[in-house]
């Protein structure tokens, strides 16, 4: 297999985009109905090498679907229903682009999937959080990664006209997994049966009409003829539902200008988070600066000033970084968090987030761009240690860095001291994919240790942080130096499959959820799966798609 | 139904009486399909005595027996061509193994959707052209419209027995909704665009038969190569059918053309407006009227580079047309084929994997034979003394589908410009006024050895008659509307 998709000579992913600047959306918002409509321009993939025929899509196309899921709940406060549907005849969405992921690494493959799993969280999140919802109105073909796209939304609407189909046929076909949460969302979610889940899985062509709603595939089968008029009428039924957290119509929107970072071999700057690469090392240095001044006086003011609101920006830094890591840096294993600045002033930031979540619905939409940050982070399959020293601002949201990291290093050194906060937020503002807070998952089997720590109040001196269990290590001035570097020069010698597997079983401790699952079940299959020569070999599934051969397995079970 | 009424009834070599499954299956299905017929059926002609031919055995004598039946008491029967000894897969990974006599379980979903879409091209056709019968030109072509009609319902079951006996609740789910469906119903299309066009004069009826039912034929003879034996056998019983549609189709266009040349000869002219004025359909219209009907039917054959044709012929269920015979690699895994395309205004040619060139190799056979048709048609103006020529457009003029669609190619298939395409499609598809007037010569002729001032009569009658002979006998209660007045010819 070649890598033209991840070649380092390709040009790097860049993740930013706006409406404006959409190839393969029509996002239109009109009143309190907004349409997220699909055009996959065909020739407009992010690589070359292959065409995103029938609504087929890449990364290219998911991240506009990102960039638009975010700016309905930032730009759109008035908006009370998304209508998902497809601007090509008779097609819907055919799924991820074959010859996009049969020319694409490994390493890619997996990152796209994680990526496109997150963008369909986001889209269930921005569901439950806000109020909007969301209809997927399938007036065509839907396969694979389309119908799993149909399976986030909160209801399914299926033309029928005899022959359009909802199907996964990523097993029969190709040898692999519907692996953007398909199966999950199946059993999980709309409850399907497993054994008619395991008979529509199986079938290439999937199930049509009565019987796609009978097996609670689509909520509903509509008549061609009636399919728009439909849709519409379903459409206008949540139009004059009340706004969730005041969203409304009458308030200016909040536009997300560019962020404007700067780009290079040697990392990415921002105003309040940078990336510093160390090449040879294959570690990197990820910072992120405190506010410089003190929050606004009240949402309306943080709504005025939100292009320069140090609790947005800061997120949305942090965000975009993390996907530069993930996509252009993949030789970067070891990541060391950093903060810098006033925990004084964050303190003060987290107050105002807190005071305000409940009740105004702008500030509720930062708090949740945090959560989303922070679950990437976790989500994030490179290793990280926070490193807590003086000067630092490892208090309440920030101090969640640290608690995402696989290990945390506080310096003890009384000439310099140096401490951390908690704040009201960790308590659970910020939940892990797992459903719990970062604190709940760390001493899970501790709940005394969790409230002694959460009763903790005030800036926190490193021996109390160690007694706590809120950091790992706590070294002195005199040994510091040493077992920080040693740490990381271990760290960066051991086997990236393996760290990759033992951090992702030891960062999600604690219950199962319909995320976990996705993540940890279905997109760890998948990952096996694209590595065995029944999908990738040369006479793989995956790599003779398309191809005059037909696929010899290797018919032993593991 | 009972069961024993349900054999004898339906004349069969696939040993009816004693198939329990195939009983039960039918014993729901038939009832069903007869509804379909009464109201889907040919219009207004239900009640009517024509004289038809009917399959009652696969022998010699057994497939062409003739009698004067109504319609809806026509003996739908189920026939596969005689099983050969020894018959292997003839093409594909598993090239000489026995054929199989049941659907292996790896290939189910793949033979059902096949033996669906071309099970519902079947009754699609005859939605299609169900109103015909009330503007037939003559008594004979109205007898070879019925034909046509309940012989390609005799191919519905031919697919639905398939469906029955192989492919378990599924395939009966699939043979209900072959009779739910409908010819352009929006709500319910036929599977395929062409079938869901209407088919409303009788030179579309000539068209039709010519060139869609000839892609018909052209699948049928790629499946009767299928390494699935029952389909294999099935097909091959259904092609001496197939071959009267044809009959029907080019001799139905010919006797227009004839009619036409002599207009113009008795009338000295080349004006269509003058060969109109006398009610004959004038060389354009015809070749108008060619272009859309080969354009829309090559549609059929689908992709020229199918993943879909490379998997069928892979699998060994559907082969190239007389595999056997015309090539000597059934395999075909290493060898290429060169397929032109289309870059810029450049032809280039292109190798791509020869399995997954199977349509298009099945099209090079098809547009191959419709190049002898309209040779014959033009002997027919060459016999009549005329220089004009009708031609067959190229294949890559006026596709919706495929690497030619999306940007517009002349009809000698050189790409032009979509401002050419604009100045001169009405020259070579027709245009409302085209179909208008068409239409308007359509007017019933039903007397005993009359026809329509349109069409010229055929050379011979069926099976021995005469041309002029009662090749329907209406009911008594509808005869009178149905005989038109109009001026028309004896033949």
């Amino acid at each position: 297999m070649s890598a033209t998709a991840t070649s380092p000579s390709l040009a790097p992913i860049r993740f930013e985009t706006d409406p404006g600047r959409y190839k393969h959306w029509v996002f239109e918002v009109a009143g309190p109905i907004a349409r997220l409509g699909m055009c996959v321009q065909e020739g407009e993939g992010l690589r070359d090498g292959y065409q995103l025929k029938l609504n087929s899509y890449d990364l290219g196309v998911d991240i506009e679907l990102a960039d638009a899921i975010r700016r309905l709940r930032f730009e759109h406060p008035g908006v009370r229903v998304l209508v998902l549907d497809s601007r090509i005849p008779r097609v819907f969405c055919a799924g991820a682009n074959i010859h996009m992921l049969g020319s694409s690494s490994h390493a890619f493959k997996v990152n796209f999937c994680k990526f496109t799993n997150e963008t369909r969280l986001y889209l269930e999140d921005m569901a439950r959080e806000t109020g909007i919802h969301t209809l997927a109105a399938l007036g065509g073909t839907c396969a694979g990664g389309g119908y799993e796209l149909a399976l986030a939304c909160d209801e399914i609407l299926l033309q029928d006209d005899g022959n359009t189909a909802v199907s996964l046929p990523e097993v029969p076909l190709l040898g692999v997994l519907p692996g953007t949460g398909g199966l999950t969302r199946l059993v999980d979610k709309r409850k399907v049966r497993r054994d008619l889940a395991d008979v529509f899985s199986t079938v290439a062509e999937g199930v049509k009409g009565r019987r796609a709603q009978e097996w609670n595939l689509v909520d509903q089968v509509i008549p061609s003829s009636r399919f728009q008029q439909a849709v519409e009428e379903r459409a206008r039924a949540f139009a004059e539902v009340t706004g969730v957290r005041g969203r409304d119509a009458q308030d200016a929107p909040v536009v997300l200008e560019g962020l404007g970072g700067a780009y290079d071999d040697g990392g990415v700057r921002h105003r309040f988070v940078t990336l510093e690469v160390d090449a040879p090392a294959r570690t990197a240095t990820l910072v992120v600066r405190g506010p410089q001044g003190p929050p606004p006086p009240d949402p309306a003011a943080a709504r005025a000033g939100a292009q320069d609101l140090w609790l947005l920006r800061a997120a949305r830094e942090l965000d975009d970084v993390l996907l530069d890591l993930r996509f252009n840096r993949p030789e970067i294993g070891t990541v060391l968090l950093r903060t810098e600045g006033d925990a004084a002033l964050v303190g003060a930031h987290d107050r105002f987030l807190e005071a305000h979540q409940e009740d105004d619905w702008f500030v509720f939409e930062v708090a949740m761009a945090w959560k989303r940050v922070l679950k990437r982070l976790d989500l994030t399959a490179r290793s990280m240690f926070a490193l807590i020293e003086p000067g630092s601002c490892f208090a309440g949201t920030l101090f969640e860095l640290a608690l995402a990291a696989d290990r945390s290093y506080m310096l003890d050194d009384p000439e310099r001291p140096c401490t951390v906060a908690l704040a009201g937020l960790n308590r659970g503002t910020y939940p892990m994919s797992n459903g719990l807070s970062r604190l709940q998952t760390r001493f899970l089997g501790d709940p005394e240790r969790l409230e002694a720590a959460l009763g903790l109040s005030g800036p926190i001196a490193p021996a109390e942080a160690l007694e706590a269990g809120l950091v790992t290590l706590a070294p002195d001035d005199i040994d510091w130096e040493d077992e920080v570097r040693l740490a990381i020069e271990e760290r960066a010698s051991l086997s990236p499959d393996a760290l990759t597997g033992m951090e992702a079983n030891l960062r999600f401790a604690g219950p199962e959820t319909l995320e976990t699952k996705i993540f940890g079940r279905l997109s760890a299959w998948q990952n096996w799966i694209f590595q065995r020569p029944n999908a990738v070999g040369e006479q793989g599934a995956l790599t003779l798609y398309g191809r005059p051969e037909r696929p010899v397995f290797d018919w032993r079970r593991t | 139904m009972a069961k024993v009424d349900l054999a004898a009834r339906i004349p069969n070599n696939v040993d009816l009486s004693s198939d329990r499954r195939l009983q039960r299956a039918l014993e729901d299905w038939q009832p069903r399909f007869f509804d379909w017929w009464m109201e889907m059926g040919p219009e207004g002609f239900q009640a009517d005595q024509v004289y038809l031919r009917t399959a009652i055995d696969v022998g010699r004598d057994g497939w062409a027996h003739f009698d004067h039946v109504r319609m809806p008491e026509y003996r739908w029967g189920i026939f596969l061509a005689p099983a050969e000894e020894g018959r292997v897969i003839p093409c594909g990974d598993h090239f000489g193994q026995p054929a199989w006599q049941k659907v292996p379980g790896e290939y189910r979903n793949m033979l059902r959707r096949i033996i669906v879409t071309q099970a519902d091209t079947e009754p699609a056709s005859v939605e299609q052209q169900r109103l015909l019968g009330q503007t037939a030109p003559s008594l004979y072509d109205l007898r070879n419209l019925f034909q046509v009609n309940v012989e390609e319902g005799r191919h519905l079951w031919a697919m639905v027995y398939l469906l029955h006996t192989y492919f378990g609740r599924d395939g009966r789910e699939e043979a209900e909704d072959l009779l739910r469906r409908r010819s352009g119903n929006p709500d319910s299309p036929r599977i395929l665009g062409t079938f869901n066009e209407p088919v409303e004069d009788w030179l579309s009826f000539f068209m039709f038969t010519t060139f869609t039912d000839r892609d018909g034929k052209f699948q049928l003879l790629a499946l009767a190569e299928s390494g699935f034996d029952p389909l294999s056998r099935t097909t091959r019983f259904m092609l001496t059918e197939e071959a009267h549609h044809m009959f029907v189709g080019e001799t139905g266009v010919g006797r227009v053309i004839e009619r036409t040349a002599d207009l113009m000869n008795e009338l000295k002219t080349e004006d269509p407006d003058a060969i109109r004025a006398h009610g004959g359909i004038d060389l354009p219209t015809i070749q108008r009227y060619l272009n859309r009907w080969f354009s829309s039917s090559i549609n059929l054959f689908g992709g020229e580079q199918s993943s879909n044709a490379a998997h069928y012929f892979a699998a060994g269920l559907k082969g190239r047309y007389k595999e056997l015979e015309r090539f000597e690699d059934h395999v075909a895994l290493d060898a290429a084929y060169e397929l032109p395309t289309v870059v810029g205004d450049e032809v280039r040619r292109e190798q791509i994997p020869l399995r997954n060139a199977m349509n298009e190799i099945l099209r090079d056979d098809y547009v191959g034979d419709c190049e002898f048709v309209v040779d014959r048609w033009n002997r027919t103006l060459e016999k009549a003394g005329r220089p004009e020529r009708l031609t067959l457009p190229h294949r890559r003029f006026n596709r919706d589908m495929g690497i030619y669609s999306g940007r517009p190619f002349d009809p000698e298939g050189r790409p032009i410009a979509p401002e050419v395409w604009e100045a001169q499609r009405d020259r070579w598809l027709p245009t409302r006024a085209d179909v208008d007037f068409v239409r308007s010569l359509m007017q019933p002729e039903l007397r005993v050895g009359r026809i329509a001032g349109w069409i010229a009569p055929p050379r011979k009658g069926i099976n021995g008659n005469d041309f002029a002979w009662e090749y329907v006998r209406f009911d008594k209660s509808s005869a009178g509307v149905k005989l038109g007045a109009e001026p028309s010819r004896t033949g």
